[in-house]
């Protein structure tokens, strides 16, 4: 346990010196909890006569008769939003994990370190874990400042109630997590197999397109996101999940990167 | 501390090592000589466990390769050819992140010690991106020493290194001999082996020949002595070549350089033939061979 604290504490060392990273971290999740809450103040008297006609009829089925026409055409903009939430964990994680292989090549660090008793485990686990924190936490914040000013916008009516159901808080709480898991291993799969950084944030950022077709599905109507689509979402990334650790430690080949890279 | 047998790597169709036989005892400083490509890294990597062999087995610190690599990274420090420190951290965070991953009992007190002693202590919370090749490389071989290692592994210690900072590190590695420690120095600076090293192994793909740097210079070359007369005429030349114990007679201007098994026996004789011969004698000495002519002459024969 104590070289995956040595681990964490190295790559936050290293990592949260770069600009860019401490800008995604930080920027992108204050972003999203900023955006949908200026569209949720500014569209507070300008929906109010919207007719429920306008949404998709799987949205008029779920605003039911506790929201009115403006507020479920709140809750359908709104809600587009908090599935961004979830992109959060795959994306910041990406930004770390696609570079702590690759840079350890190419600053030819990780040769002295392999050479270390760490197991591959624990260098993983460490890796792993000072990507997924940092993505969490940075949700849970950007989502818990969304809450409150929400419940401050709508001084916590149905419409809050219906923003903040237990659906999104399984998608924040658990499917987040397990997001950047997926996200991080995949990306620690990659950096170990290219040797430039670049082009291993290009190669990670692909594990966005799934969430991002979940999202445009949503807009163009095709699904609805329930609790139930969410908690069979999250039982497949966890099994993904599993898979992909399990995998990246199979494909991390200490012998292949040591001897392939120059 | 180290031995192995018949230890091959073979890279898909390359043969990189082959069939290494080794055995370094223990507070020995071995060099190990050869061109690039000779396969010295590959072999450093498997005997500190980075890497598996391809068939053979090596032991080392009594621990088997390919079956206790954990045990082996744990009992050696290895300096790699690049010293590969995380450059925007400080050199005490650099270190400190490897004594915990050496599972050093006093991490602190280990790296205060290895930092005061290679004169890094007044730096140790400056980056390790602003330290010059030679405090990198000496913070490097701090890193290697921290959890205080029986063997140590040097891939090109002082490569890149300017003739000053070149003298510290020979120094450390002096006092590291000292201290009992077992070396296995791969190097391509022969002057370097020649003042260190106990026994050189010269390396090209195998193994071309082990021995301590003189044996291989009289293996090689016999010995030479040369005497400086003031006048050298062919019958004094001719009088002492005919002298059994002398393998090699030549005249280079008004000096007679030959060729000896045992100077220190012979060599009186030899000066009273000269003197009955009427020759006079201003100087006598040894004539070295370098280390340098010695491996030059082993790779062009491989």
């Amino acid at each position: 346990m104590k070289k995956i604290k040595t681990i964490i504490k190295k790559e936050w060392a290293e990592v949260f010196k770069k600009r860019m990273v401490l800008f995604s971290v930080i920027f992108m999740p204050l972003f999203l909890s900023l955006l949908p809450l200026i569209i949720l103040y500014s569209m507070g008297g300008s929906a109010q006569n919207s007719a429920n006609a306008e949404l998709p009829a799987q949205f008029q089925q779920i605003c039911g008769a506790d929201l009115t026409g403006g507020q479920c055409m709140q809750y359908y903009i709104v809600s587009e939003f908090l599935i961004m939430f979830m992109l959060i964990p795959l994306f910041i994680p990406v930004n770390i994990a696609a570079y702590s292989i690759v840079g350890e090549k190419t600053t030819h660090s990780l040769e002295p370190l392999l050479a270390t008793p760490i197991t591959t485990g624990e260098l993983l686990a460490g890796k792993n874990l000072a990507s997924v924190i940092p993505a969490v936490i940075a949700t849970w914040i950007g989502f818990a400042i969304f809450a409150i000013g929400t419940l401050i916008i709508t001084g916590g009516g149905a419409l809050a109630a219906a923003l903040l159901d237990p659906m999104w808080l399984i998608a924040i709480f658990l499917a987040g997590p397990l997001m950047a898991v997926l996200s991080v291993n995949f990306s620690i799969m990659v950096s170990s197999r290219v040797n430039d950084p670049r082009v291993a944030e290009q190669l990670s950022a692909v594990i966005i397109l799934p969430l991002l077709a979940v999202f445009f599905g949503q807009i163009a109507g095709l699904f609805i996101l329930n609790s139930t689509l969410i908690l069979i979402m999250c039982v497949v990334l966890l099994l993904v999940d599993i898979l992909m650790v399990y995998l990246s430690i199979r494909l991390f080949q200490r012998e292949t990167i040591l001897t392939r890279w120059k | 501390m180290i031995k192995t047998d018949n230890l091959s790597k073979k890279f898909n169709t390359t043969l990189a090592v082959d069939n290494l036989c080794l055995d370094v005892s223990e507070g020995e400083v071995f060099g190990f000589l050869g061109p690039n490509g000779a396969g010295k890294t590959t072999t450093v990597r498997m005997l500190t466990s980075l890497i598996g062999p391809t068939s053979g087995s090596a032991i080392v610190n009594g621990f088997q390769v390919g079956r206790q690599d954990t045990e082996i990274r744990r009992s050696v420090g290895i300096l790699t050819e690049s010293p590969g420190m995380y450059d925007n951290l400080s050199a005490e965070f650099n270190l400190e992140i490897y004594a915990n991953l050496y599972e050093v009992k006093d991490p602190k007190g280990q790296v205060e010690k290895y930092l005061r002693m290679l004169g890094l202590w007044e730096r140790r919370h400056d980056e390790a991106g602003t330290f010059s090749k030679g405090m990198k490389q000496k913070l490097a071989i701090a890193r290697a020493l921290l959890h205080e290692p029986r063997i140590l592994f040097l891939d090109e210690p002082t490569a890149a290194l300017d003739p000053e900072a070149s003298h510290l590190v020979h120094d450390f590695i002096t006092e590291l001999r000292k201290e009992g420690r077992t070396i296995f120095l791969c190097t391509h600076n022969l002057d370097e082996a020649d003042r260190l090293c106990d026994r050189i192994g010269v390396f090209k793909t195998h193994l071309l020949v082990v021995d301590s740097p003189s044996n291989l210079r009289s293996q090689l070359f016999g010995r030479r002595v040369v005497f400086h007369l003031q006048r050298v005429d062919e019958t004094i030349a001719a009088s002492i070549s005919s002298l059994p114990f002398v393998r090699e007679a030549k005249v280079i201007e008004n000096k007679l350089l030959l060729s000896l098994e045992d100077p220190e026996t012979h060599n009186p004789e030899i000066i009273r033939k000269l003197v009955d011969a009427g020759a006079d004698i201003q100087f006598v000495g040894e004539l070295r061979h370098s280390l340098e002519d010695v491996y030059l002459q082993l790779v062009k024969n491989a």
